[in-house]
């Protein structure tokens, strides 16, 4: 069940377009700097499967220019 | 904000991961606000109990309003009302309510007996500590006991000590550790001015055009007085320069960053203002009514011998005499020593001298800890005062603190050898005063002054001081030349007592380690840059036996028989305390703000005159002690004049040569808060920064086959050190130049910084000494 956070760097004026798209994905959670073009981003799925299928449906957004993932969590292990 | 123990653990790790990304922001963007985020992370369906105080954390005193719930403090945001940051925090006031659940609080009182602490119980404690004080004095003299706090004791915590140690024992062995940070800025304002603090706030910042930041990298130390600069260029198009010595994340959020030599401020300072005169750019009128000029003694020392003495002699001259000793300041000539071009040396002397723009100069350690500090300070004034750019809405030289209550306790209420709550010890009247007041025979109270922090640790490892006790400081991390005082501290009959809530290298060399109530777990106020004296509440039990730092020391004060002096109630000695305590200020230069009024705002500026703050004193306009009947008044100063000093370059005590070649810097990071043991007891905090490095300049670097993580071995003339390097990371030195910063008690910087300091001040220069460099 993996846990992941990113730091979106949107591309330019595509901030609104990319929280409005990111919202929609039921697993995404997002939090806007208000006074940078940029996002954190936090992913929770289920299963290494679904993590995938997630990953590869964010780089298709076009609006994104650059995600760096920050930290990984996966909550089946102790941390 | 913080999530409560209850929240499941699947939560706490999603939260986790949103505060690693938020951190790894806040280093990427200074200034960046999350703002909408503090209110949404507040846990849904709980009942909580909001209230106000100020940040535990840096000078700049922003107002936080923590969340409650049973017993515990479980969120917290900024507070909306706020002047200072108007409900935006920084990463660290963000997770400042964590610092208060580490894993390793010290709950109990903890005495030394041969190798081993035994627990005991606080009262056993407090009495061994009365009785030790008593029989040091006993046998050495009161001038055998000290204490040494800190720009973290609240304003009773301060207030209290200076009593016990200066009115009822009479030794002034009472330091702080503000004397490593904020010395120079005093004595630059009483040797401008007559009195210390800035005469403007941070409303300046509205008004300002442009912001000259002299070795101050605001964007880490202060970020959120920093977005508050960022947020005027996006709404007024201010200009921003940094002026400095390392390119850090300040100088690439700047307009424009201009690097100079180490110690080189004093020559580029002197420059700017030769061009203002050269160029028609003083403001005669002001001068003429508003300004005397003098010089003062050169070729000081640098105080690193023992029992080191220094008294300035000032002597009045003519402004002719200040111009012509300004020849030896031409751009051209500073331009070879300092490094910085005649063009940018220029570029700084018109933003200066320009009638239309009003400037703001903003420092902090880079100017205060400097082996000729208090003349960097002069010399920027200078610069204001010679334009008139002084005293008035954006027109601000303006020196930041980094504690926060290094104004509120240290320089207000005079937790210094020479100081009183009103005045210097060495003043008869002050003294008087100040006896009346505490109730204690004026003979009571030293006429002299005895050690400075430095000479206070000297006088530790020489046996001239038995009998220490430290509150809420970590002197064991950050003391230079550290090694000698690490080793002092452990001598045969020394005591020392220390006061903390969390385990630090400073209680390692503890006889007793007394616990502590943290921050808002009791009641107190502390005092900000901007002359902003905040209130707290006690919203939270201390945890185990652990009592605040005013009760440790009334509690010591009654059993060694100052009852009289001490008779505080413990339901009320706070408020008994701040009333008591207000009386040294009374009168329109320094009046305090009731307590009714900081418990029902977010603080007040004084002086608090008819209900009314004074953001910017010495102009007739907005202060109501002005009393010359011109439109400003220099009151501190007898002839109510503000003082031009004629201050020259001189070199630093110990400058790279050919066994070691490098400059060393030391400083801090965003993440963490000074010594780090509050900060590195923050998980994200501590993950985000989880040891300190050394930054080489890349060419350095690559010359010497260094990579970012590669060890490093420095050398000083004190000792060595190894560390991981970083190398075009976050910050970027100058060729030849090295930074470490000094949170990280695993990697003792100290160890290798030079015990020189600003022969005025006393306060020591962590920003320059030679170091070789070693690839390991």
């Amino acid at each position: 069940m993996p846990i992941k956070s990113y730091l979106v760097h949107p591309q330019e004026s595509k901030k609104h377009a990319v929280i409005e798209m990111l919202s929609r994905m039921q697993q995404c959670d997002v939090v806007v700097a208000e006074n940078e073009n940029i996002l954190v981003l936090v992913t929770e799925t289920e299963s290494k499967e679904e993590e995938a299928n997630l990953k590869e449906a964010l780089e298709k957004i076009g609006d994104i220019k650059l995600m760096a993932l920050v930290s990984g969590f996966d909550t089946r292990k102790k941390i | 904000m913080y999530t409560s123990l209850q929240t499941n653990r699947r939560d706490f790790i999603k939260k986790m991961a949103k505060l690693s990304a938020m951190t790894a922001a806040a280093t990427m963007f200074p200034g960046i606000i999350f703002a909408e985020e503090q209110e949404k992370g507040i846990p849904a369906d709980t009942n909580l109990d909001w209230k106000k105080a100020p940040c535990r954390f840096c000078g700049v005193g922003c107002g936080v309003l923590i969340g409650t719930e049973n017993g515990k403090a479980i969120a917290v945001k900024g507070d909306p009302k706020s002047p200072v940051n108007k409900g935006l925090c920084c990463v660290k006031g963000y997770h400042s309510i964590m610092a208060l659940y580490g894993s390793d609080r010290l709950t109990q009182p903890l005495v030394k007996k041969g190798n081993t602490y035994i627990k005991t119980s606080m009262k056993e404690a407090l009495d061994l500590v009365a009785s030790k004080m008593r029989e040091t004095i006993k046998e050495y003299g009161k001038d055998a006991v000290s204490i040494y706090g800190s720009g973290q004791w609240t304003i009773p915590d301060g207030y209290v000590a200076s009593k016990l140690f200066k009115g009822c024992i009479g030794t002034n062995n009472v330091e702080a550790n503000a004397r490593l940070c904020m010395a120079t800025a005093v004595t630059g304002f009483l040797t401008s001015f007559g009195l210390d603090e800035p005469m403007g706030c941070y409303e300046d910042i509205d008004y300002a055009d442009t912001f000259v930041l002299w070795g101050n990298n605001m964007a880490e130390m202060h970020p959120v007085l920093f977005s508050r600069l960022l947020d005027q260029r996006q709404q007024r198009g201010v200009k921003i320069v940094d002026l400095a010595t390392r390119t850090t994340r300040t100088s690439m959020a700047a307009d424009k960053s201009i690097l100079f030599n180490p110690q080189t401020d004093l020559a580029v300072a002197n420059a700017i203002c030769y061009e203002l005169i050269k160029n028609g750019w003083v403001n005669n009128s002001f001068v003429e009514e508003h300004c005397n000029f003098s010089k003062g003694l050169t070729k000081m020392g640098y105080g690193l011998e023992d029992n080191y003495q220094f008294t300035d002699k000032p002597e009045a001259i003519s402004f002719e005499d200040y111009k012509t000793f300004l020849e030896d300041y031409t751009p051209e000539r500073v331009s070879v020593v300092s490094g910085v071009s005649v063009k940018d040396i220029k570029y700084l002397a018109a933003h200066y001298g320009d009638p239309n723009k009003k400037v703001m100069s903003l420092w902090c350690m880079g100017m205060n800890q400097h082996s000729r500090g208090t003349w960097i300070n002069n010399l920027v004034y200078n610069i204001h005062l010679l334009t008139g750019k002084i005293s008035s809405p954006g027109n601000s030289p303006f020196s930041l603190t980094g504690q926060p209550s290094a104004c509120g306790t240290v320089r207000e209420v005079g937790t210094l050898t020479h100081k009183l709550p009103h005045g210097v010890v060495n003043n008869k009247e002050n003294r008087e005063f100040a006896a009346k007041i505490w109730n204690v025979p004026v003979e009571n109270i030293d006429p002299k002054p005895t050690y400075h922090t430095v000479e206070m640790f000297r006088a530790l490892d020489r046996g001239d001081i038995r009998f220490m006790w430290i509150q809420v400081t970590n002197p064991m991390v950050t003391m230079p030349k550290l090694k000698r005082y690490r080793d002092a501290a452990k001598k045969e009959g020394r005591f020392i007592v220390v006061s903390d809530i969390y385990p630090t290298p400073t209680t390692d060399i503890a006889d007793v380690i007394l616990p502590s109530a943290m921050w808002v777990e009791r009641e107190g106020m502390y005092g900000n840059s901007e002359r902003r004296t905040q209130y707290f509440e006690k919203m939270l039990d201390p945890p185990g036996e652990a009592i605040s730092d005013t009760m440790q020391l009334i509690e010591v004060a009654k059993r060694m028989g100052y009852e009289k002096q001490f008779y505080y109630k413990d339901e009320t000695h706070i408020e008994e305390i701040y009333t008591e305590y207000r009386k040294h200020h009374e009168g329109k230069k320094h009046n305090l703000a009731p307590l009714e009024v900081l418990k029902s705002q977010a603080g007040a500026i004084w002086p608090y005159v008819d209900g009314k703050e004074t953001k910017w004193r010495f102009n007739a306009k907005y202060d109501p002690a002005c009393s010359n009947g011109k439109d400003f008044h220099f009151y501190g100063k007898k002839d109510g004049k503000a003082v031009i000093w004629q201050r020259p370059y001189e070199p630093a005590a110990e400058e790279p040569d050919k066994e070691y070649p490098f400059w060393l810097g030391t400083g801090r990071v965003v993440e963490h808060w000074h010594t780090g043991s509050m900060t590195r007891r923050i998980p994200v905090l501590h993950q985000a920064m989880p040891h300190a490095y050394v930054e080489l300049h890349p060419e350095d670097a690559s010359r010497m086959q260094i990579k970012t993580g590669d060890k490093v071995k420095l050398t000083t003339r004190r000792g060595d050190i190894t560390l991981p390097a970083s190398v075009n990371e976050r910050g970027v030195p100058a060729p030849m130049q090295v930074f470490v910063p000094f949170f990280d008690e695993n990697m003792l910087i100290n160890d290798l910084t030079l015990d020189s300091f600003c022969p005025i001040s006393k306060e020591p220069d962590y920003k320059k000494c030679a170091v070789k460099v070693e690839k390991v």
